[in-house]
């Protein structure tokens, strides 16, 4: 069965296992009749004209999933940051890892979008927030009407939230071809500041497409680091949709780290409510063989007084493929907007591509706004320079590509992501760099 | 130590260097001198390798072996250091681990362990010590922001940091006040043993008046049309290149 019509079947038998609220019933049905209408992007959408979904969409995708699954920790070690203390959200297969997990519910709430769902007592933190910033897109609506699983994160006001928090989706199905679909509410109260690590990993040689929907509340003067690694097998594909609400003062980060994966699309959208705001977008993406990652970004400049900073560096060899669509809308009222966007990318093969769309809808007219966009080779007189102090030829490419993506680290504010990148970095520029940048 | 015979080079379909002779030895300071276009530059570059150039005919020989197959960093590796007349900008990469990745390969290639911690810190102390570098300078991004007098100071502490064999100094006087010039040169000066060579790229003479020269060469069209001593130097200052120029047409 073409997996749209079987996505629809299956939603009646979803909807019967899942017991909620009606308002949640209600957001369900409305999403799985926008996507029934919308159906899967194709590239006759203008939001999708460089990154088609067709192969992905071939397969016969196993939707509900199984049972939990173990995994041993040994096996799956390298995927979590282990030399330093995190709180942990695991889930297999789309089904939550008590065995792997560090939920927190002490003064702040750590833990699961199903117990946030189901139970009375955050009734009103999920009527306030849940699905409010999530836009009305087919793949966004699909995630939300099978919304089910997935984190659940609330901070209080005024708490600095003492470790950094992983999440991490595995799949291991052996059977079939699987697809998940996590949903991810985090809000974050006045002056409180959290950071978080996310990681989507596969397990299996099978194929794995991973539709997962984020919602970030930034209220007044809060401060969220949100660091996206995604180096993940080549039969698993990633469509993250992420979308950043920023009240009154508030600083948000959103790095994306793409190294790997058959195909990767990233939807980001930030959307400013509130003067001075700061909204950070930063990301390095390094891909080869017939790999695909697409950022399409939005920063959506409402209210006056506020920046934005849009850093994403690309690398791209062998017959690659990379998609920067990066808009900055500018609202009337959104006088003394600061907006930045820079978007550089290399072209290491012939066959590699990269197609760069900046776009700047501006209606205010007392704004700063730029965009820079690149698309070039290596520096000949750079390497040659390099070369002629004995720095072999092979080594130099690296080291320049390497210098080229590191600065996008510098915002990175845990050392020890930026030493994991860092070491990512270099092993996939196939160079061992003698010292840190 | 440095011995080119007849050497032909092209870039492109054109022909720069049309026949060069030029034998250099160990503990010589050779000054080439010339006009604009004279292929001055060229001649530094196919010297170190740069694959933009084709060498058409002729042979580059050092210490009584052909480099001219070589590729750039070999060329290094036996000891040929250039001096760009314009420094690459490489953001993200500080000056000494530029110098530390440089070191460290060319004693690779040497069959050599990597030089320590301790005794690269103490190199780099005395060698930035000697061309008057602050420190802050080399936790810097390579030439970054440097001013024309910053980076070929860093291009001459590069050169005292690698101790080549020959040296290679391409217009290294451009871009420099009095101030600078003599610290580079006295650089220069105290790195030179009996050992080693320099070769100077200049229009002016007046690196030269702190670099004294063993040998002037005036290098036009292609060709080295007059060698001489130190004195040729200030003969071209005095009277410019169009006697030059006369002299070879009328031959």
């Amino acid at each position: 069965m073409e997996l749209k019509k079987k996505l629809v079947a299956s939603f009646m038998a979803f909807e019967n296992q899942v017991d909620v609220s009606t308002s949640i019933h209600d957001i369900r049905t409305e999403a799985i009749k926008m996507f029934e209408t919308k159906g899967f992007p194709t590239k006759k959408d203008e939001a999708w004209k460089y990154t088609s979904l067709k192969s992905l969409l071939k397969h016969d995708y196993s939707v509900f999933p199984n049972q939990e699954t173990t995994i041993d920790y040994n096996a799956v070690k390298p995927y979590f940051l282990h030399n330093i203390d995190t709180y942990k959200v695991v889930f297999v297969d789309g089904i939550y890892s008590s065995f792997l997990s560090e939920t927190s519910h002490d003064g702040l709430d750590i833990c699961l979008l199903s117990s946030a769902l189901n139970k009375p007592k955050y009734k009103m933190v999920i009527d306030t927030y849940f699905n409010q910033i999530a836009s009305k897109d087919s793949l966004t609506s699909l995630n939300t009407a099978f919304a089910k699983e997935g984190v659940y994160i609330n901070i209080p006001k005024g708490k600095v939230v003492d470790k950094p928090v992983e999440i991490i989706y595995f799949s291991t199905r052996k059977e079939s071809a699987l697809l998940i679909q996590p949903r991810n509410l985090i809000v974050v109260n006045e002056n409180s500041h959290i950071q978080i690590i996310e990681r989507h990993q596969s397990l299996t040689e099978n194929p794995v497409l991973t539709n997962s929907v984020t919602e970030i509340f930034a209220n007044k003067r809060a401060v969220v680091d949100f660091y996206k690694v995604q180096n993940d097998h080549e039969t698993a594909s990633l469509i993250d949709n992420t979308f950043v609400q920023q009240k009154q003062g508030s600083i948000c980060s959103v790095h994306t780290f793409s190294f790997g994966g058959k195909l990767t699309r990233n939807n980001l959208q930030f959307f400013q409510k509130g003067e001075g705001i700061d909204s950070i977008l930063k990301g390095i993406t390094i891909i080869k063989g017939k790999q695909h990652v697409d950022h399409s970004t939005l920063v959506h400049h409402i209210t006056p007084n506020c920046e934005s900073h849009q850093d994403y560096k690309g690398i791209f060899a062998e017959r690659a493929i990379g998609v920067f669509n990066g808009k900055v809308l500018v609202n009337k009222e959104a006088q003394k907007t600061n907006a930045y966007q820079q978007n550089n990318n290399i072209i290491i093969d012939d066959k590699a591509t990269i197609n760069a769309k900046p776009q700047l809808e501006i209606f205010a007219d007392d704004v700063k706004c730029s965009h820079g966009c690149t698309i070039g080779q290596l520096d000949q007189d750079a390497l040659f320079y390099m070369q002629q102090r004995g720095i072999p030829k092979k080594e130099a490419s690296a080291l320049l590509l390497y210098a080229f993506s590191n600065n996008v680290l510098e915002s990175v504010k845990i050392p020890e992501i930026k030493k994991r990148i860092n070491k990512l970095i270099a092993k996939k520029l196939g160079v061992a760099i003698g010292f840190d940048l | 130590m440095l011995k080119i015979t007849n050497l032909h080079a092209t870039i492109g379909t054109k022909e720069i260097l049309k026949g060069i002779n030029l034998e250099v030895k160990a503990g010589e300071v050779h000054a080439i001198m010339g006009p604009n276009g004279a292929g001055k530059s060229t001649l530094a570059g196919v010297v170190a390798g740069k694959e933009d150039y084709e060498t058409t005919a002729g042979l580059i020989a050092l210490n009584n072996e052909d480099i001219s197959e070589m590729s750039p960093e070999e060329r290094a590796h036996k000891g040929i250091f250039l001096s760009f007349q314009y420094p690459v900008e490489i953001p993200g990469v500080t000056v000494t681990n530029f110098i530390k990745t440089a070191i460290n390969q060319s004693r690779k290639a040497q069959g050599l362990e990597e030089m320590s911690a301790k005794d690269l810190l103490q190199k780099i102390k005395e060698k930035a010590a000697l061309l008057e570098i602050d420190r802050k300078f080399l936790s810097r991004s390579l030439n970054e922001g440097f001013s024309g007098g910053e980076k070929k100071r860093n291009e001459i502490f590069q050169l005292a940091m690698l101790e080549p064999k020959l040296a290679i100094l391409d217009e290294t006087d451009s871009g420099l006040d009095i101030d600078a010039l003599r610290i580079v040169a006295n650089g220069v000066n105290k790195l030179k043993s009996k050992d080693n060579a320099v070769i100077i790229i200049t229009h002016y003479q007046r690196l030269l008046d702190y670099i004294v020269p063993d040998f002037v060469h005036v290098l036009y069209d292609g060709k080295i049309v007059k060698s001489g001593g130190k004195e040729l130097a200030h003969e071209l200052e005095a009277k410019g290149y169009d006697w030059i120029k006369k002299e070879v047409s009328s031959l």
